[in-house]
C-alpha cells in the first residue's frame, strides 16, 4: 500500500485506559489515525481491539459499568468529553460489525432510516442519498430494482454491504469496521476489501480483523494489540516485512502461543 | 528459531531448507572435483562434473516448486517470508556456482584436448581455488546456522579472492608476453581463473542474504561501512 504519505490525523488517542468494571481492558493506549488511510488492528481474541474501536464512538456508553479514561481527539474535539453528543458522535463515527445487522425493513428504508435521524430531506433528495450512499457501498447495480424488499431478503455479503452504505449514508468522517467479512465467503470478502480501498478516498477508516492477510491487504497502517497494550504500531508494510518487536513478529509468523 | 504453532508449517521450512544444504553439498564438491581436474589434469574427474550438472538443475527445480507451494498455501510474512525469499535468491547463486565449475571441468577438456602446455601456471590457480571452496562451504555453514557474523567475514574474505584473481591475471599476461604461442592456452586459463572468483562472488551473495534473513537488512550493493551501519 503506498498511501502512506503522513496526512492529518482524523483521531488522536492519548493515554488511553478502558475498564469493564474492575477489569482494565485498555493500558495507556497512544495512536494517531490518519485521515483518509486505513488503519487494522490486529491481535489475538481478548487483546482490546475490538475495546478499542468500541471506545472510538462510544459505543461502550450502551453498557453499565464500562468506563474510559484519558482522551479521543476527534478533529481536536475529545468525544470522551462529557458534554458529547452521542447521536451526534455517532453520525460523525460510523460503525459496521461482524454480522450484518440490516434493519427489518425495505432496502430503501435502511439507508433512509438512519439519514431522518439527522437530516430532513425531500422525497426526491432522499431518493438520491439512497442511491448515493448505495453506489459508494458497490451495491446499487444488484439492489436497485428491488428497493422495496426485505434488507433481510439480500445475501449475506450483500446485507453487509447494506448496512456499509447504511453507515456512508449519514456522511460520516470515520467509519470503523469491526470483522466485517468473519461472516462472509471469500467473494463477498473481497467485495468488501474492495470497497474499503474506494471509501479510504473519501473517508477515515479504522479495521479490526482477525484475519492477518486481510490487514496486510487492505491497510495503510497496522497496530497489533497483546492484552490490553498496543505493542507496535506502524506502517503495514513495515509491520508485515520486518516488525520491531519480536511480540508482534511471533504473532505474525503464527508463532504466537 | 521459535517453533510455529502449525509444526507442519515447521517441517516444510526445515524440508526447503535441508534441499539448500543438499544443493550446496553437491555445488561445493563440484567445484572441489573442477579444481582437483584442473590441478591433475584429469578428463575423468572433469566428466564426473559435468555430469553432476543434471542433478544441480534438478534440484534447483525442485526448491522452487516447493518454495511456491508454501507461499502460496502459508501466506509467510516477516522472518518467514524473508527466509523464503532468501532460499529463492541463494538457491540461484548456488545454481550458478555450479555452472562455474562446470565451465572449469569444460576448460580443462578443452585444455587436454588442444595438448596445451603445462608449463603455465595452473597450479597457481590453486589458492585462490581453494579460496573460493571454502568460501562456499562457510557460507552453506553460515545458511544452517543462520549466522550473521560467518556471513560478515565472508563478505571481507572475497576481497582475497579478488586479490588473487588479479595477480593471477597479471602473471598470465607475462607469460603471454614473453612466449605468443602461450596466448591461446592463457586465455582458457583466464576462463578458469574468472570462474573461481565467481564461485567466490556467489558464496558473498549468499553471505549477503544471510544477514537480510536474520537481520531483515538488504547489505547487496552496500560498503563495508554500510553494511556495518545496517546491522547496528
Amino acid at each position: 500500500m503506498p498511501d502512506t504519505q503522513p496526512t492529518r490525523n482524523a483521531i488522536e488517542v492519548r493515554k488511553l485506559d478502558f475498564f469493564y468494571g474492575k477489569f482494565k481492558a485498555l493500558k495507556d493506549v497512544n495512536l494517531d489515525i490518519a485521515e483518509h488511510r486505513v488503519t487494522a488492528f490486529i491481535g489475538p481474541s481478548g487483546c482490546g481491539k475490538s475495546t478499542l474501536l468500541r471506545t472510538l464512538n462510544r459505543m461502550y456508553s450502551l453498557y453499565p459499568g464500562q468506563r474510559a479514561e484519558g482522551q479521543i481527539n476527534l478533529y481536536g474535539q475529545n468525544v470522551l468529553d462529557k458534554g458529547q453528543d452521542l447521536n451526534l458522535l455517532r453520525a460523525q463515527i460510523g460503525m459496521v460489525f461482524q454480522k450484518p445487522t440490516p434493519f427489518p425493513m425495505s432496502i430503501y428504508e435502511n439507508i433512509a432510516f438512519g439519514v431522518r435521524l439527522y437530516e430532513k430531506l425531500s422525497r426526491s433528495e432522499m431518493d438520491d442519498r439512497v442511491e448515493w450512499a448505495l453506489t459508494k457501498a458497490a451495491i446499487w447495480g444488484e439492489v436497485k430494482d428491488k428497493l422495496g424488499q426485505s434488507g433481510l431478503s439480500l445475501s449475506g455479503g450483500q446485507q453487509q454491504r447494506l448496512c456499509i452504505a447504511r453507515t456512508v449514508a449519514v456522511k460520516p468522517k470515520v467509519i470503523l469496521l469491526d470483522e466485517p467479512t468473519s461472516a462472509l465467503d471469500p467473494i463477498s470478502t473481497a467485495k468488501v476489501e474492495e470497497l474499503v480501498s474506494e471509501l479510504k478516498k473519501d473517508y477515515t477508516v479504522a479495521i479490526v480483523t482477525h484475519n492477518m492477510q486481510q490487514a496486510a491487504r487492505v491497510s495503510n497502517f497496522t497496530a497489533y494489540m497483546y492484552l490490553g497494550e498496543l505493542i507496535e504500531f506502524g506502517q503495514t508494510e513495515q509491520i508485515f516485512m520486518k516488525p520491531a518487536r519480536q511480540e508482534t513478529e511471533d504473532y505474525i509468523t503464527g508463532r504466537f502461543g | 528459531m521459535d517453533k510455529h504453532i502449525s509444526s507442519q508449517f515447521d517441517a516444510e521450512l526445515t524440508s526447503v531448507s535441508s534441499r539448500v544444504l543438499e544443493l550446496g553439498g553437491l555445488v561445493e564438491s563440484q567445484t572441489r572435483h573442477a579444481v582437483y581436474a584442473l590441478a591433475k589434469f584429469s578428463s575423468d574427474v572433469a566428466d564426473q562434473v559435468i555430469a553432476t550438472e543434471k542433478q544441480v538443475n534438478s534440484l534447483e527445480v525442485e526448491i522452487d516448486r516447493e518454495l511456491s507451494s508454501i507461499i502460496a498455501r502459508r501466506q509467510p510474512t516477516a522472518r518467514d517470508l524473508r527466509l523464503l525469499m532468501a532460499i529463492s535468491k541463494i538457491t540461484t547463486n548456488l545454481e550458478r556456482a555450479g555452472d562455474e565449475a562446470e565451465r572449469i571441468a569444460r576448460m580443462v577438456k578443452l585444455i587436454l584436448e588442444h595438448g596445451g602446455p603445462r608449463t603455465l601456471p595452473a597450479s597457481e590457480l590453486r589458492l585462490a581455488a581453494d579460496l573460493a571452496c571454502a568460501l562456499m562451504h562457510k557460507a552453506l555453514d553460515a545458511f544452517a546456522r543462520l549466522d550473521v557474523n560467518t556471513a560478515l567475514v565472508i563478505l571481507k574474505e572475497d576481497d582475497l579472492i579478488d586479490a588473487e584473481f588479479n595477480g593471477f591475471v597479471r602473471k598470465l599476461i607475462t607469460y603471454m608476453m614473453e612466449d605468443p604461442r602461450t596466448i591461446s592456452p592463457s586465455l582458457d586459463l583466464l576462463f578458469v581463473a574468472k570462474a573461481i572468483e565467481r564461485v567466490g562472488d556467489h558464496a558473498k551473495n549468499i553471505a549477503e542474504f544471510i544477514i537480510y534473513i536474520v537481520k531483515g537488512a538488504d547489505v547487496r550493493h552496500s560498503s563495508r561501512d554500510q553494511v556495518q551501519a545496517a546491522l547496528e
